[in-house]
Formats: C-alpha cells, structure tokens, sequence
C-alpha cells in the first residue's frame, strides 16, 4: 500500500471524488464533451476528406476534364420548339490533342440520351461515343472481352461496351458478350464489359429507383446512327440541342504540367467561344481545393473543442476550488502530521487530472460510438485514426494539470494553523 | 532528564487590525524528556499558541525554540514538515481523523509522508489499533465509531512515528467522563513507556492526573506546580 506513492494519491484521489458521485460524473462532463466532440468529429473529417480525394481520383489526378454547359437561355424566345446550340465541337477536341502542348493524348466524349433494350428489358443509361483511348485515360477496368478498339473506328461498326449495371440488367442470367441490344433503331454488338467504379459510388443521383449505367460505342459510329442533333422531350415542350461534345477528357504528360495545360485550355476555349458554354475541371485543383477545405475545417473543429475542453477545464478548476475550501481542515491535519507543500499540491492536483482523466476516457469512448453511429446511420464513411484518442487522452490529462494546478496551490499554501481552526 | 524541547525568551504576536496581542510574552522553559506536563490556563493565556509552536505548525515571532536540538528558525517549512513527520504525534480536541479513510489508514497517514517510510509500517499500525483497543474495527470509518474510539485512533495515529514529543489539545474536551478517564488511563501508559507528553486543559481534574503542571497567564508562566507521584 505503502509501495507506489503515486498510486497511492490516484487511490486516494479516486475515493474521495466518489465521496461526491454525482458532482464528480457532473464535473467531467464538459471534458467528456470536448474530447468527444474532437475524436468524433476528426473522424467524420478524415473520413470525409478521404471520400473526397477518393472521388477526385477517380476523374484522374492526371487529367484536365472539359464539359460542356448549357449557357443560360435568353428567355426572349419563349417558344416551345427551338433548337439550342451550344458545347464544345469537333475542333475544339482537334485543338486540344494536336496543338495543346502536354497533352500526352485526349478522348472525346458525345453522350446521346437513347434507349437501350433487350427484347423485353429496357432503360435508358449513359450512351457515349468516344475512341479506343478512353478506358485508359479514365483508368476504367475490362470485365469481360475487350473495350473499342482502333478497327472499329475504321470500320464503324456497331459494337458497344456496356458497364457492369447494365449488364447486369440486360443480361440478367447468360455473358452478354457477343449478344446482341437494340439502340433506338439499331442493334450492336456487345464486344465487352466493364468492372464497376473501385467504390460504388454514393452520389445519391446514382441512387435512384432505375438503374442508370454506361454503354460505350464508337464515336464515329454513334455520328453515322445519331447525328449531332438531339431531341429532349420534356414536359410538353420539345426541346432540340445541338451539341457536338459533351466531354473532352485530356491526359497530361506529367503531374506538374496539369496546371499549365488547364490554363493553356481555358484560354484556348475563351478565344474560340463567344459564349461560357463550356467549363474546365481540372481534379488536381479539386484535390487542392479539397485539402484546403479540410484544413479549414481542421481549425473549425479545433477552436470548438479548444472552447468546450476550456470550459470544461474552467469546471474542473471551480469544483476543485470548492473542494479545497470544503477539505481546509483535512489539508491541515495532514500538514501536521507531516506533509509537506508538495504532497498537498500533488493530492489536490491528481484529483484534477483524475477528474479530466475519467471525463477524457468516457469522451473518447463517447467519440468511438458518434462516427460508429454516423456510418451506421447516414452511411457517411468515417475514419478512427490511432492519434485522435491518443490527443484527447493527453489533452484531457493537460486540462486536469492547467486547471487544477491553481487549486492545488491554494490548498498547500494555507497556515496549518488556521486550516486546523476551520470548521 | 535531557530536554527535549527548549524554549528561550518566545514571543508569539498575532496583529488583528489595529490590536496586537501578544499570545505569547517572553516565555522560557525546558520539557525533559519522559515528562508528563499538563499546561494550563484560561481562554486567551496563550496554552494554544504555545502547543502549536512546540508541534513545528507556527513559529514564534522572536526567540528560540530548539527541539531534539535543532533550532527551529534555521527550518524551513519542509524541513518543519519533515520533523513533525518523524517526531511530533499531535492528538486533538475534536480528533482530526480524515474521513474518508479507515482506521487503519488513518493510523497510516503520518507514514505516508516520510521519506523513507519503515517497511512494517502496517504491521506497526494494526498493533496499536490492537493497543488502544480497536483491533476489530480496522477497517471502520471514523464516523462508524464513537468520539473515545476515535480518539483512540488519534492517539495510535500519534504513535507510529514514535515520536519524541505528545501534544495533545484538549484531548478529553469532546468527550464524557467514563471515556476521559479511559483516554487519560492510556496518556498514564504512554508516559509510564517514557514518552513525553505534552498536554493543555482548562480542566482541573484532568490537569491533576499529568506529573506536573504548567499554568499559563497572559503569555507567561504564572505558576509551575508538581502532583503526587501516582501509587
């Protein structure tokens, strides 16, 4: 008993604050809620900043994407039938992969919005026409068969790809290779299938009660079948777009030139559009953009629970200080029967950081079960790594030393005399 | 005898606003060692003041105090905490256990801040709480006992440093006559075994049973009387 006297004062410490359960659980509640709140929501953060990066990725950290954007209509013309021309065209795709420098290759992309159906089953994915480059610039995986090839362009056959949704759907109970599905009014021949995206993806869109999905064929094939003009039906009024191409994905030769190229491109757009009918989204930026928002997100959370774990020390100094008074005659019995400054300091001070201690370590526990919670809940990705608990421990520890190191002080400087006097 | 506590022209002044009182007024006196004194005196004659300087808790404001031989005003406050420690056992008019822990640990707490603490410390604490009668309850709380068996603790509490000097402060004043009497037989003990034992009373009765007595007026010494040896 007499062996450790740092056990010893824990032991001591422990059984005097459960002399006053409910004003000790009370106490460390502004602790537990600060800790908790940092291990809780630096998991939510990192899981989240990963979710973003992850996503970013998948565009290709190497790549400048350009799309094109409806420009907003001038409601002048307020007639139920008109055709909208607008998006980036052929030279412009000619442009970026011939004179654009460090641009390593590009691939056009021309969605078509067309109903695909095997016999009974349909729906209405994605069609886009785009060349042989294109699994390799986005980093997409063959499932089965092979992806477009060069022949095909040359040939302008009508054979597809599909992804691994529609397939799925299509072709239910038998490999859709070499089957064959009817777009609009032609048929193709399905040559190959995709893998699904590393991570099905949480974009709710995608969440839908029917199954979107992506079916790849030729670009010039889908030219040949489909034109260039498009029709969208919608809510009574027919509305005709002509649009040349929805996409431009560019690879870049090496990472430290994205930047370059993206400003090259978007001074290259800006001179041959008289309108913003286009935008340019360059991942990199994003994941920049995204790092930087974690950062400031950082310094949010920080200064919340840097204010919480201040207030929570504050109640931790208050309830020591009213235990100091409430103890004057004790702390004097002892400084007789020979304690000395220090060992009072040390009583009083591990009571404090017992106090934050037990608040940091039902806060962490507390902090594990919230990002838990939100995963099982919202289904948000959430990510415990090792260092936040190990933070909240040792700032829970800091608190108790800060805030009651002033207490503790009090309690051994008092006169033994008058501390034995005080009733 | 050799002195075990030896108090050269002591004054004790306590300013309260604009009065000064001088609790203690010049005072000299040598306590031999395996002496049993009873110091007395009314309210406000400085036995008090007297009693805390003699346990190292106050000092004086001018004079010498030397106990064991070493002069008080050379200690600083841990050297003075380190002395009680080792060789001063207070007992005290209201007992002054610490309520949370059992009589055992309560025996245990002057150990606790020694240095070099003896290793059967425990053994030596359940003994006495065996001594003053309490072997049974070590593991009783101060308030699960009544005012003599904690004031019997207190006194065991007072012996496991084997102390030169025994203050008690009105040890008896909290208690009724069959339990003084009691306490007072274990003080008769004590001082029998050779320790020194110090004791301040209002009471005459209880002032009687010491081998002398010491009374106290204004700050000095008023008279120093002898009791019969006891048969």
């Amino acid at each position: 008993m007499l062996h450790s006297p740092v056990l010893r004062s824990v032991k001591l410490g422990v059984k005097s604050l459960l002399l006053h359960k409910l004003r000790s659980l009370l106490t460390t509640l502004g602790v537990l809620f600060g800790v908790s709140s940092v291990v809780a929501m630096l998991a939510i953060g990192e899981g989240a900043s990963e979710e973003a990066q992850e996503q970013i990725k998948q565009l290709g950290s190497q790549n400048v994407i350009l799309r094109s954007v409806k420009p907003p209509e001038d409601t002048v013309s307020n007639q139920s039938t008109r055709v909208s021309n607008y998006g980036l065209t052929h030279l412009d795709f000619e442009r970026i992969s011939e004179t654009l420098p460090w641009v390593k290759r590009a691939v056009p992309v021309r969605e078509l919005q067309q109903e695909v159906r095997v016999e009974q089953r349909k729906l209405n994915p994605r069609v886009m026409a785009t060349t042989p480059d294109y699994i390799e610039v986005t980093g997409r995986m063959m499932g089965e068969g092979r992806f477009i090839s060069e022949r095909d362009e040359e040939l302008v056959s009508n054979v597809c790809v599909l992804d691994h949704e529609v397939a799925r759907f299509l072709f239910p109970f038998e490999t859709p290779l070499g089957k064959r599905v009817k777009i609009d009014a032609d048929y193709f021949t399905v040559v190959g299938t995709l893998l699904p995206r590393t991570r099905t993806s949480d974009d709710p869109a995608a969440a839908g009660t029917s199954v979107t999905g992506e079916v790849l064929i030729p670009r010039l094939t889908g030219q040949r079948w489909f034109g260039d003009l498009q029709v969208k039906v919608r809510s009574g009024s027919r509305e005709m777009e002509e649009v040349q191409l929805h996409e431009i994905i560019a690879e870049i030769d090496a990472p430290e030139n994205v930047a370059h190229a993206a400003a090259a491109a978007r001074e290259m757009l800006k001179r041959n559009h008289k309108q913003q009918d286009y935008e340019v989204v360059v991942p990199l930026e994003l994941l920049a953009r995204a790092e930087e928002t974690k950062r400031i997100f950082n310094i949010v959370l920080g200064s919340i629970a840097g204010i919480s774990l201040l207030v929570g020390g504050i109640g931790i100094m208050n309830v020591m200080l009213a235990t100091v008074t409430e103890r004057t005659r004790e702390i004097g019995i002892r400084r007789a029967l020979g304690a000395k400054r220090r060992h009072i300091i040390m009583q009083f001070l591990v009571e404090a950081v017992v106090l934050s201690v037990g608040g940091g370590l039902l806060g962490i526990l507390l902090g594990l079960a919230i990002p838990w919670f939100v995963t099982w809940y919202a289904d948000l990705r959430t990510i415990v790594t090792p260092e936040a608990p190990a933070l909240a421990f040792g700032v829970s520890v800091g608190i108790g030393l800060v805030f009651g190191l002033y207490p503790a002080w009090r309690a051994a400087t008092m006169d033994p005399v008058e501390a034995l006097r005080h009733e | 005898m050799p002195a075990v506590a030896i108090l050269k022209d002591v004054s004790r002044v306590y300013t309260m606003g604009n009065t000064v009182v001088r609790a203690l007024n010049g005072f000299s006196f040598e306590f031999g060692q395996g002496e049993y004194w009873a110091i007395m005196g009314s309210s406000g004659s400085g036995k008090s003041t007297l009693l805390n300087i003699l346990g190292c808790i106050d000092r004086p404001t001018s004079g010498s105090y030397q106990v064991r031989g070493q002069e008080m005003a050379t200690l600083d406050d841990d050297e003075l905490s380190e002395l009680r420690g080792l060789h001063i056992g207070f007992v005290f008019q209201s007992f002054n256990l610490i309520p949370q822990l059992n009589v055992l640990e309560n025996i245990l707490v002057p150990l606790f801040y020694q240095e070099d603490p003896p290793a059967d410390g425990e053994e030596r604490a359940a003994m006495l709480a065996d001594r003053v009668g309490l072997g049974d309850r070590l593991d009783h709380r101060p308030l699960e006992l009544s005012g003599g068996q904690q004031q019997r603790v207190a006194i065991a509490r007072s012996l496991i440093n084997d102390p030169a000097l025994i203050l008690a402060d009105e040890p008896t004043g909290n208690l009724d006559t069959q339990t003084t009497s009691e306490i007072l037989d274990l003080l008769d003990e004590l001082h029998d075994e050779g320790k020194t034992i110090l004791l301040v009373t209002h009471e005459a009765d209880v002032g009687a049973r010491a081998q002398s007595i010491l009374h106290l007026k204004d700050g000095h010494i008023d008279d120093v009387a002898h009791n019969r040896p006891r048969p």
